[in-house]
């Protein structure tokens, strides 16, 4: 499956995913500048991305946790920003195109 | 800053951050007689195991099938007790100079100055500082003085006594703030992204009676400009998640978004970085700056993992090394703690 994602400068790639990973991961070891400082935990709001073109409706919705961490991250979007950390990589979600949210 | 220099304070070492490999560090040096003193920004111990995550468990910490951020924590500061370590929380290391002596001087934003034969930096990734809304020129409003401008913190409730007072978040502090400055502002407005908060259920509660009661106003809003000379905040623009926008009179705007972790004044302390980590050399876990060691998350070497328990090993073989540096002159006696009474005597259990 393929991730299309856009950093903070606006440069926009394809990053191979893989099954059963975050998208917070592929990113991360692909370079991208995500902080995530929890490592994965739902619990500091560091790699939040904005989710785009309809592939937020696509996504499980965010559990309670990820909805009260999103409290937490900064220039939330409705309906688009998510915690990249937990959205895992399938074949149901090839293309998902995301960008990474402002420090 | 104080600017009255208080008499610095000696040690053996002094350890920057107070998170499980800074505790850690307090033992192995301890074991070796060697005294410390710790810095730290955050206002307790356990760094990210306490900040982060307290609550969640970590499960892979030798002989500790299940154990959270914070029990750790707590177990090693009473592991750490029968050393005596100085603690200075609340304060950021911002600068560290070698004396004439070889030792170094350490000193922190509150004025703190610390000299040490020995440096042992387990900072992690940085230091948690408040998160900075991306809101152009916002920088220009921190700093503004007392009740006025940009402030990630409540430090005396008075100077906000009779200001039109803007709130931002959705968290505990957002709303402790809203519900405490509310009765001596002139006005308080609250928004957040969001018509929920992750906050406390009753301070949600008490926030709502306080917008029925006419004392604070809530918007589901974000801030997207501000307004006024830098130094003097005259008001903000607001958007709504419709998107339109709004000008909103505030004197002081409060964005409470929790913490981040920026590397901060570490990287000015000359010493060599590779991508804001420290370099160190795996027998003892010194820098490239002689009496300079890096613990943790902080440095690098070939096949490094930043896992606690790697740490705890780094903590013990750092110590080894900084002894010869703090006692040049004399032998290290390597002894076990279940053979030597001489070590269970330090510990207090014989």
């Amino acid at each position: 499956m393929k991730i299309v994602g856009t950093d903070r400068q606006g440069n926009t790639r394809e990053v191979e995913g893989r099954e059963g990973w975050s998208v917070m991961e592929i990113l991360r070891d692909a370079g991208f500048d995500i902080a995530a400082e929890c490592g994965g935990a739902c619990a500091c709001a560091t790699c939040h991305v904005y989710v785009q073109d309809g592939w937020y409706e696509k996504l499980s919705p965010p559990s309670d946790a990820e909805i009260d961490m999103l409290d937490m991250a900064l220039a939330v979007e409705p309906n688009s920003s998510r915690l990249s950390c937990q959205i895992v990589c399938s074949d149901a979600i090839d293309g998902i195109k995301v960008t990474v949210a402002p420090e | 800053m104080s600017s009255d220099s208080p008499q610095p304070l000696e040690t053996d070492v002094v350890i920057i951050g107070a998170g499980p490999i800074g505790l850690f560090a307090v033992f192995e040096l301890g074991l070796l007689d060697l005294k410390c003193h710790l810095i730290d920004i955050l206002d307790r111990p356990g760094g990210q195991c306490t900040e982060l995550y307290p609550e969640k468990p970590i499960y892979d910490i030798p002989g500790l099938p299940i154990v959270t951020g914070q029990q750790l924590t707590d177990r090693l500061m009473e592991q750490v007790k029968p050393f005596g370590a100085t603690f200075h929380f609340n304060e950021m290391a911002t600068a560290l100079v070698k004396l004439e002596d070889g030792r170094w001087q350490l000193t922190t934003d509150t004025g703190t100055s610390i000299i040490a034969h020995a440096v042992v930096i387990a900072a992690g990734a940085g230091s948690f500082v408040p998160k900075r809304p991306p809101v152009p020129g916002i920088e220009h409003f921190e700093n503004a003085g007392d009740g006025i401008g940009v402030h990630y913190a409540v430090r005396k409730m008075e100077t906000f006594r009779g200001k039109n007072i803007l709130i931002a978040g959705g968290g505990d502090s957002a709303l402790d703030w809203t519900i405490n400055l509310a009765p001596l502002a002139k006005s308080l407005t609250l928004v957040h992204h969001r018509d929920g908060f992750r906050a406390a259920a009753h301070s949600v509660n008490q926030m709502r009676e306080l917008e029925k009661e006419g004392r604070v106003k809530f918007h589901v809003a974000s801030v997207k400009a501000l307004h006024g000379e830098p130094g003097g905040l005259k008001g903000v623009t607001l958007a709504g998640a419709d998107k339109s926008e709004w000008h909103h009179e505030a004197d002081v705007f409060l964005p409470f978004f929790g913490l981040t972790i920026k590397l901060g004044p570490i990287a000015e302390f000359g010493i060599n970085l590779h991508e804001n980590l420290i370099p160190v050399d795996t027998a003892s876990f010194a820098s490239a700056t002689p009496g300079i060691f890096a613990i943790g998350d902080i440095n690098t070497y070939p096949g490094k993992l930043k896992l606690i328990l790697s740490g705890f090993h780094e903590a013990a073989l750092m110590a080894q090394a900084a002894f010869h540096i703090v006692r040049p002159n004399e032998k290290l006696r390597f002894q076990y703690t279940t053979s030597s009474s001489n070590l269970q005597k330090k510990l207090g259990v014989h």
